[in-house]
């Protein structure tokens, strides 16, 4: 409670620290020292807030916090954390909701101990610290990230959160890949590089050395601060549009070369099911996608005006249009589009519809600037010759019930 | 009420006013410039090298550089034989990956020949393009609890009982930096590139 003694000595002296505290003016929230020394804002314990118009608030503090009344969490299992798209409102996710997904945990790193090595087909091999990362001339983009596996299906009590909670948008910030190529030279016969983290998975994996041309960046930071350590802290590997195993976190090294590696997760994993027996590997675009976030599951509507919401994104461009269908796929109806629509990235949409208490489904479907829809999963499955595996992206529906009760639709078609 | 409020007051005043001209003229000064110039270029010149980063030392190089390509590059000294390679599953391997590699909690890395099972999961026999692969990985990543413990030597011994277990080699054969890159793996025929671009058609 030192910060707090500490803050309310700045207060006039008639002002204590019980009027702060204590009595039926309880603050719904306090500035305490937790148990790792961090001064933290703190829900104390209240009955009610009485009238906040009537007491003194919080002091300002050194982070900020969630409302009390918001319980906006991620949904984790072993091996990675949804994010909760039915909370989000714009286009960023927040850097503590942002999904995660590794393969042998987070890694504790000391920045100042941690290195990126770039070797292999190059001129003059060079190791970087964040510190040097810094330096160099910084670039950022608003990109989504999403996992290729992310799509589940089976019942009906799924919210979208459980059905493609692997996708997440930050501001990210840091060194475009292309300035550290020229600084340490490729070599003319270069095709591809492995990125190689430094987590206790070692996870590495083949990219085309014209992705690191192009667009790829080592990122530092995620929406205006350090990049998380869930997101790779110190740096990662961010490649746009490409599926989120490539932008492989805790870099620690990029070997140029002139053949792919065929790692473990571009072998074993991440690699999907086609016609005719055959799978399909180094599949790096995310193919377009959208999905209604409200209403979903478990939400209930009422009759009258209902703004659907959601999220359209895709990997190879621009969103160019969403549509919203309320009657089960039947007529689709173009959805507004949150500005700003940019590359690759999350767009809000939003559409008007007017429920008066019919049995329904709602459905969104997003075209991309090359022209792509999002297929169904029937369609899926027909191309494909399978509904499982990675870089699944169908048509999500939503069923909405006499009582207004929302259920996600799940399908199959095997 | 004191003389002290008054002076704050009036001195808000002030500084509205104050504020409040600020605001026009930058106004007035933003209208002349509706057109913002911005650099396409990072700066006036782009060097061709900043000099930032120290160079790496092949000693160094050598400390991180663990990948093995298929064509065997990066492949250590040393050799492995299946009979020792049992052994060491058997100690380190079998509570994740199941007896003799089938039906373990984290996977199974071994073909299940009874036609009886219908899981059906993707292993090292029926799923892996290249056996380096094999070798690449466990070196990197296994054991899940003691990532990086093993020795080249028992990677080796390891990578040759897992083929042997998925009927891709005899028991009798040695396995190093020479015969790894050789063994063509069932599954690597099934593997085609992806051939997505966009556009219409859906794939």
């Amino acid at each position: 409670m030192e910060k707090l003694i500490e803050i309310t000595q700045q207060f006039p002296k008639k002002i204590s620290r019980r009027t702060l505290l204590g009595g039926a003016a309880t603050a719904a929230v306090a500035i305490v020292q937790s148990a790792q020394g961090k001064t933290i804002q703190k829900g104390i314990a209240e009955n009610s807030i009485e009238d906040p118009t009537k007491q003194i608030g919080t002091l300002a503090g050194e982070i900020g916090t969630r409302s009390p009344f918001v319980k906006s969490v991620k949904k984790p299992s072993d091996i990675s954390s949804r994010s909760p798209l039915q909370d989000f409102y714009g286009m960023i996710t927040p850097s503590d909701l942002h999904f995660e997904r590794h393969h042998a945990g987070v890694p504790a790193i000391d920045p100042t101990k941690h290195e990126l090595l770039i070797h292999g087909m190059v001129d003059k091999p060079l190791i970087f610290k964040l510190a040097d990362l810094k330096r160099f001339p910084s670039v950022s983009r608003i990109a989504f990230l999403e996992c290729s596996g992310n799509f589940r299906t089976g019942k009906e009590e799924m919210t979208p959160q459980e059905v493609c909670g692997l996708t997440s948008q930050s501001e990210w910030t840091g060194v475009k890949l292309s300035t550290l190529f020229r600084e340490v030279g490729i070599q003319p016969k270069a095709t591809w590089f492995l990125a190689e983290g430094g987590d206790a998975a070692v996870m590495t994996r083949s990219i085309p050395l014209q992705k690191g041309w192009d667009d790829a960046i080592i990122a530092y930071a995620q929406n205006g601060e350090a990049i998380r350590p869930e997101q790779g802290y110190p740096f990662r590997l961010f490649l746009p549009g490409w599926e989120g195993n490539t932008s492989v976190k805790w870099l620690r090294r990029l070997e140029i070369s002139d053949a792919p590696f065929y790692t473990r997760e571009e072998t074993s994993k991440y690699t999907e099911p086609i016609k005719d027996g055959k799978f399909r590997i180094f599949s790096f675009d995310i193919d377009a996608r959208s999905i209604i976030t409200f209403p979903s599951f478990p939400q209930q509507v009422e009759k009258g005006w209902i703004e659907i919401r959601g999220l359209a994104w895709s990997g190879r461009g621009k969103v160019q249009k969403v549509e919203v269908s309320t009657d089960a796929g039947k007529s689709w109806h173009l959805a507004q589009l949150n500005e700003p629509i940019l590359d690759k990235a999350h767009v809000h949409f939003r559409y008007l519809w007017q429920w008066r208490g019919e049995e329904t489904e709602i459905l969104s479907r997003v075209t991309d600037e090359t022209g792509y829809t999002q297929p169904t999963l029937k369609q899926l499955f027909e191309a494909r010759g399978s509904e499982g595996g990675y870089h699944m992206n169908p048509i999500t529906a939503w069923q909405i019930k006499k009582d207004g009760k929302v259920l996600f639709k799940p399908e199959s078609f095997r | 009420m004191n003389i002290h409020y008054f002076k704050y007051k009036l001195l808000a005043f002030v500084c509205v006013g104050i504020a409040l001209s600020a605001f026009q003229s930058a106004n007035y000064s933003e209208e002349k410039s509706t057109l913002t110039y911005q650099s396409k270029k990072d700066s006036v010149q782009t060097p061709a090298n900043f000099g930032f980063g120290r160079k790496a030392t092949q000693a160094e190089i050598d400390r991180l550089d663990i990948d093995v390509r298929p064509d065997g590059k990066g492949l250590p000294a040393g050799s492995g034989i299946v009979l020792k390679g049992k052994a060491i599953f058997e100690t380190k391997c079998v509570a994740c990956h199941g007896v003799g590699g089938i039906g373990g909690i984290n996977g199974s890395l071994v073909t299940n020949k009874n036609p009886l099972d219908k899981k059906k999961e993707k292993t090292i026999g029926n799923y892996w393009p290249y056996a380096t692969t094999v070798f690449d990985y466990v070196r990197r990543a296994m054991p899940f609890n003691a990532p990086g413990s093993l020795t080249n030597e028992e990677v080796y011994h390891l990578t040759a009982y897992l083929l042997n277990a998925n009927e891709i080699i005899d028991d009798k054969t040695v396995i190093n930096a020479q015969t790894l890159p050789k063994i063509v793996m069932p599954a690597q025929k099934l593997f085609v590139p992806d051939d997505r671009k966009g556009g219409p058609e859906i794939k």
